[in-house]
């Protein structure tokens, strides 16, 4: 009797630090709000896990995940080969969601959207196109009264995903943007234009100043209710960002999707793909030192698509196309 | 401090032979003499000889652990930026670029702007500081003492966030629509208002430092001012100076090192300042050629970047920027302290 008690007493013991898994992770911002409710959510349906999550950036959440000191890591632009190679623990890429970027401006007495080619945008970053009412402009938008005033450019000054996807685009659509600039979470802006922090300084700016052009994520213009620009798409029309048309995007990819999902979907093809989207990936080790924390991830993953996936549009991302969430699924499973 | 002040201070001390203590100094000083109550109160406490040392070893340790803590940051900045000091050498602190995609850095855009910054905002601040301590000390009538300072300290106490949040919304618009087409207009010919004025930029940015180094300057000022005694101020007066030759010979020549520390301090405070001043100087890095024209700080491009650098030359690059800050703040520093020894050497003895 006393025995069987005790046997039962250590098992009750045993099962409780078993499950009991606590998972720290960190890296991007821009999916932090989304993140946040997913493991939130999680948390309370699976009160034996918890997952700490801290929005440090991705090129934190990619060192701390390659050095080994979090779980795993998140971000919003994909590790290079280098980076790859030189991490601490085989990274596999996981897409969660897609977001994207859309060009605001603010010209006094406008109220039509304004269209606008990718090279275009290039080049009022670069400075070649300085006036409202140059004639590329003015190209794409037959019919609007543009102003003859300066254009003053608006970008991030600080480093982020929203500026890596946005460079990744114009690097596309642009030789030029290519060859002097280049993609990065920060790069060397090449013509004149002033910087600012977060999405808010430049939404914040664009609002404020007249005549200015900046470039914010989608999620935040959606928030704060702004009105952006349209911009041309590789198939030649010009799109207004929404959640479906970069989820539209995602799935014009998917035929080509590699295995390790280190894809650029901006400029995809196809009729109503959003040009300037991109995927947010985590960053999972392929191989956990501890098989329960494995486990733990691999159940949150799962849930993950079955789950959260469905919150992502009200919250302003878009969610992943049904043909890559299929191929996450069995790439979760590879996961020990 | 100058001397004349100490002296005066401690006179009446000297003087004094009462004081309200029971020992006089002759007591202690003999051996065979009864010791005092309160020498045989302190004895019975503790053995005198072995906490004095203790006392001085501790404060010894205390002083020392400043000497520590600077050596150990210097370290680390070295350690941490090995990377790109191996690749960039010296140069790295005169060259222009700032590119991450090609790994290609510099700092001197950023030196440049830190250095701007500061000196346009120490320009605007320190007569204005002067003005308030002189008129706190000097000329104000004693109801509006308290209130004014009251309100130089709480603006001392702002967080810096919340002076670059004003700025974004009332100075940025101003700059742009009122002070700058003015300033263009009247004192365009200087060729330091050229190009065009987007509002953000070294100017703005230099104005607000201004306004956020303002309440040290002027406090410390003030208190200093507060320390001449009122002697001084008499003596000046009899000899029949003016109000004015009285604030200038009396006051001013006799708190001027004091002065010059309290503008070191505010200057201090302008390099470091990152906040406030990433929110409005533009962070575009370039020399720039007009006070309209965007800037970047050191500070604010290592709290821009940091999160988000990727790459490691990229990473010790940043970190080399900290190393360039603190190299900054040090000769800065020196250049100043040279400033108030070349000030005191002018002065007679007995400011000695």
């Amino acid at each position: 009797m006393k025995l069987r008690l005790l046997a039962a007493l250590t098992i009750a013991m045993m099962g409780g630090t078993a499950v009991a898994q606590n998972i720290n992770a960190a890296g991007a911002t821009f999916p932090n709000p989304i993140y946040n409710r997913w493991f939130t959510e999680y948390a309370q349906a699976h009160p034996s896990v918890h997952i700490n999550y801290q929005p440090i950036g991705s090129g934190g959440g990619i060192r701390q995940v390659s050095d080994g000191t979090v779980d795993f890591g998140a971000s919003d632009g994909p590790m290079t080969d280098q980076q790859l190679s030189q991490a601490k623990v085989k990274v596999m890429h996981i897409p969660t969601v897609l977001g994207a970027v859309v060009p605001v401006y603010n010209i006094p007495n406008l109220n039509k959207d304004l269209n606008f080619s990718g090279d275009v945008i290039a080049d009022i970053y670069i400075g070649k196109i300085q006036k409202w009412n140059d004639p590329r402009i003015v190209k794409d938008n037959p019919g609007v009264n543009l102003p003859d005033h300066q254009i003053l450019p608006v970008y991030r000054s600080d480093g982020s995903g929203t500026t890596y996807i946005f460079t990744d685009y114009l690097s596309k659509v642009s030789p030029e943007w290519q060859g002097k600039v280049g993609k990065n979470t920060s790069v060397k802006w090449p013509g004149p234009g002033v910087g600012q922090k977060g999405n808010e300084g430049v939404a914040g700016m664009v609002r404020q100043a007249p005549y200015s052009f900046g470039y914010v994520e989608l999620i935040y213009a959606l928030q704060n209710k702004m009105s952006y620009g349209t911009v041309k798409n590789a198939a030649g029309k010009f799109l207004k960002a929404t959640p479906d048309g970069v989820t539209a995007a995602a799935a014009a990819a998917a035929k080509n999707m590699p295995a390790d999902y280190r894809v650029s979907i901006t400029n995809a093809g196809g009729a109503t793909s959003y040009p300037i989207s991109s995927f947010t990936w985590l960053l999972i080790p392929k191989q956990f030192s501890d098989a329960a924390k494995g486990k733990a991830v691999k159940d949150f993953l799962t849930w993950m698509l079955d789950k959260g996936e469905s919150q992502a549009a009200a919250m302003g991302y878009a969610p992943l196309p049904v043909q890559v969430q299929a191929m996450v699924r069995k790439t979760i499973m590879t996961v020990r | 401090m100058s001397s004349p002040i100490i002296s005066i201070a401690q006179k009446p001390r000297q003087t004094d032979p009462s004081g309200g203590s029971q020992g006089s100094p002759a007591q202690l000083d003999a051996p065979e003499a009864p010791k005092s109550p309160v020498r045989q109160f302190l004895m019975s406490r503790s053995s005198g000889k072995a906490a004095d040392t203790t006392f001085s070893a501790i404060m010894l340790m205390c002083a020392l652990s400043i000497f520590a803590i600077v050596l150990f940051i210097l370290y680390i900045l070295i350690a941490r930026s090995k990377l790109s000091i191996s690749q960039f050498g010296f140069k790295f602190f005169t060259r222009s670029a700032w590119d991450p995609v090609s790994g290609d850095f510099g700092a001197f855009p950023f030196i440049y702007g830190t250095l701007a910054t500061s000196l346009l905002a120490l320009l605007m601040a320190v007569p204005l500081a002067l003005g308030v301590a002189v008129f706190l000390t000097e000329l104000c009538p004693q109801k509006l003492r308290a209130p004014i300072s009251f309100v130089t300290e709480l603006l001392a106490a702002i967080p810096s966030v919340v002076y670059g949040l004003w700025a974004v919304f009332v100075l940025v618009p101003l700059m742009r629509d009122q002070l700058g087409p003015f300033l263009q207009k009247y004192l365009g010919w200087t060729q330091l208002f050229n190009g065009y004025n987007f509002g953000v930029g070294l100017l703005t940015a230099s104005i607000i430092l201004a306004i956020m180094i303002l309440p040290i300057i002027s406090s410390i000022a003030r208190d200093i001012m507060l320390a001449v005694p009122i002697s001084q101020r008499e003596g000046v007066l009899a000899l029949g100076a003016t109000r004015w030759e009285m604030i200038r010979m009396g006051v001013l020549r006799n708190a001027r090192i004091g002065i010059v520390g309290a503008i070191i301090l505010g200057l201090g405070r302008a390099l470091g300042e990152t906040m406030a001043v990433t929110m409005v100087i533009g962070n575009h890095p370039e020399i720039p050629k007009s006070l309209f024209s965007p800037g970047y700080t050191l500070a604010s491009v290592i709290a821009n970047e940091f999160s988000e650098a990727t790459g490691d030359v990229y990473l010790s690059s940043l970190i080399e920027i900290g190393l360039a800050l603190f190299l900054v703040t040090i000769v800065v520093n020196a250049i100043a302290r040279a400033l108030v020894w070349a000030v005191t050497r002018g002065a007679p003895a007995r400011a000695h």
